[in-house]
């Protein structure tokens, strides 16, 4: 390859799927799709057109990922036969990856724990947080119902080759500050738009000592700054997070020294405080300083932006020998049955239970005003999840604020926002 | 394709919340979606919106959620276009990919009147006329590949041809 032509990690990846020894930003190119992704609200739509193809097979049994996750378990009888729609789908074609209530997760936590993510593989998903996976080091985009129809029936998706920004994070980052806190720091600055079909690489010496559930925070949220990809380049903590996971051999890709960025951006993390996003767009963020005292309704601690186990960990040690505020509701939902159990094993549950918490089984429910947790109107709630527009958990005139999982809980046990070291001392 | 009809003027951000609400998504019917149109941001909306209708939108609509029932809904309500000052890439893609005719026009709309004044739109040169002043606007024009997949009718329709030649 010519040394004068530096790629990014995205362009690198997407050339190789593509069949080619290049590509630009602005290229459409047709790449072979490693991993296709539904649930229990996309892909009923996408099943419904990949009929319209006559097929009676899909381009690949072991490359289709379905999880009912979102309506699920059941929420009533429309989500039901949703629900159906998928498992019978699953059944006929024969598909090896589908994950049933009790053994499922939210999928965006559930992949890369299953091992089914691995670096330099190319993963669409028909849910908007399918970035989440650029953590691994894939190239990993949302598209929607009919992308995944064509895929599953091709197995090839068609994208116009993103401009990288790059985005470097510096320092030390401080207790009770987290992943979270980077990318909400990021969409404030850049906004909802700001890295509109664009990649985002993130880098620097705080993502070098970032664990991965971390990194899967900053990359799920990568859309919420309208990016079509979010990654972080394969590093030792990449490789032992696969390790035991992933059965098969895989080839980490990375940035070239010379490689073209739009733009760079540079924080530095050493005298960041918890981030909070308040409604209703994930980019109005202030330091958690700033909404101290905004009384709440309820707190929800999950969802596959923060409902992995170092999310619990962190709630817990907030919470533990502590009560939820009286009037206020807090739940909790671990992202995956593996989580769950290993939340139980590691006692966590009982803080939550002791705390007087509401324990769920997984599911999206409430981040998007599903079920299990829908604010009433004028309500006001603290979440660790991703979005926070109008309506978005409830009554169109109820108000969701966003923040990572230590503030939630101590703001569930103050009744109002604060930063943990409040509850704490 | 000329494409005629009365206007709706909406903000910047537009999300897929705003265009269906995630407790309508228990459906995939695009009429039962066109019940709850925008419903959340301007309830009045789906009993006033007609057939040929076009929304006029500013900077990144359709942000958010992958959900395909949002160009779903707009379809099902009879929209015949929405332009905007930029589009959510996900919501774009999926436009595309069902037959909704969207465009991307930079130019200022803030002075129409919603409801009332209406445009005439030729989607292949990608010329906005507002009928009331007469004045031109322009839009950008789809890449080749786009226009190949429209005049497809949609992704189903390109993927079909793509099997058949197999």
């Amino acid at each position: 390859m010519n040394n004068n032509f530096g790629m990014t990690m995205v362009e690198k990846i997407l050339a190789a799927k593509a069949g080619k020894d290049k590509a630009v930003p602005g290229e459409l190119v047709n790449v072979e799709v490693d991993l296709a992704l539904g649930n229990d609200i996309t892909a009923p739509v996408a099943i419904k057109e990949f009929k319209r193809f006559g097929l009676d097979r899909v381009f690949d049994s072991e490359k289709i990922v379905l999880v009912p996750d979102h309506f699920t378990p059941n929420k009533d009888i429309a989500a039901a036969e949703q629900a159906l729609v998928l498992r019978r789908f699953a059944k006929e074609y024969g598909i090896k990856h589908y994950f049933e209530v009790g053994r499922m997760g939210i999928e965006h936590a559930l992949l890369p724990e299953q091992g089914l993510v691995r670096p330099g593989m190319v993963i669409i998903g028909a849910d908007s947080h399918t970035c989440t996976y650029g953590a691994l080091g894939a190239f990993a985009t949302g598209v929607g119902s009919t992308d995944l129809a064509a895929a599953m029936a091709i197995g090839e998706a068609w994208f116009k080759v993103p401009p990288t920004i790059r985005f470097e994070y510096n320092g030390q980052i401080p207790e009770w500050v987290s992943g979270k806190d980077l990318i909400l720091l990021t969409i404030g600055k850049i906004g909802v738009e700001g890295a509109r079909y664009r990649a985002m690489e993130f880098a620097g010496s705080a993502i070098d000592s970032l664990p991965m559930d971390g990194r899967l925070t900053m990359a799920n949220m990568a859309i919420e700054a309208g990016g079509k990809c979010g990654y972080m380049q394969p590093d030792q903590i990449t490789f032992d997070y696969l390790e035991g996971r992933v059965d098969r051999a895989y080839t980490s890709v990375y940035s070239d020294a010379n490689a073209s960025y739009e733009s760079i951006h540079t924080f530095d993390v050493n005298n960041l405080e918890p981030q909070i996003a308040f409604p209703p767009s994930p980019d109005k963020v202030f330091p958690v300083s700033d909404a101290k005292g905004i009384e709440l309704d309820q707190v929800v601690i999950g969802s596959c932006t923060n409902g992995r186990i170092d999310d619990l960990r962190a709630a817990a040690s907030v919470i533990r020998g502590k009560k939820v505020k009286e009037g206020l509701r807090l739940l909790i939902i671990p992202a995956t049955q593996h989580i769950y159990r290993q939340a139980i094993d590691e006692g966590l549950m009982a803080d939550f239970i002791d705390a007087e918490a509401a324990v769920s089984t997984p599911t999206c429910g409430p981040c998007l005003g599903g079920h299990m947790g829908i604010l009433a109107k004028g309500e006001k709630a603290l979440a660790t999840t991703n979005r926070n527009f109008v309506g978005r958990m409830g009554h169109p005139e109820s108000e969701v604020y966003l923040s990572n999982p230590a503030v939630a809980a101590a703001s569930a046990v103050a009744g109002s926002i604060v930063h943990p070291e409040e509850v704490l001392s | 394709m000329i494409l005629q009809g009365k206007i709706w003027l909406f903000g910047d951000n537009i999300d897929t919340d705003a265009i269906i609400a995630a407790r309508y998504l228990s459906t995939t019917e695009p009429g039962e979606l066109a019940a709850h149109l925008m419903e959340d941001i301007k309830p009045d909306f789906p009993g006033l919106v007609q057939e040929g209708d076009i929304i006029v939108a500013g900077n990144n609509f359709g942000c958010g959620s992958s959900r395909e029932h949002a160009p779903l809904a707009i379809k099902g309500a009879g929209v015949s276009c929405v332009i905007a000052r930029s589009f959510a890439r996900i919501f774009y893609r999926n436009s595309i990919n069902i037959g909704l005719p969207i465009l991307e026009c930079k130019e200022d709309f803030s002075g129409l009147k919603s409801g009332e004044d209406q445009l005439k739109i030729n989607l292949e040169l990608g010329k906005i006329i507002h009928l009331q002043s007469g004045r031109e606007y322009n839009a950008a024009p789809f890449p080749h590949f786009m226009q190949e997949l429209i005049s497809r009718g949609g992704l189903v329709e390109h993927v079909k041809a793509r099997l058949a030649s197999q």
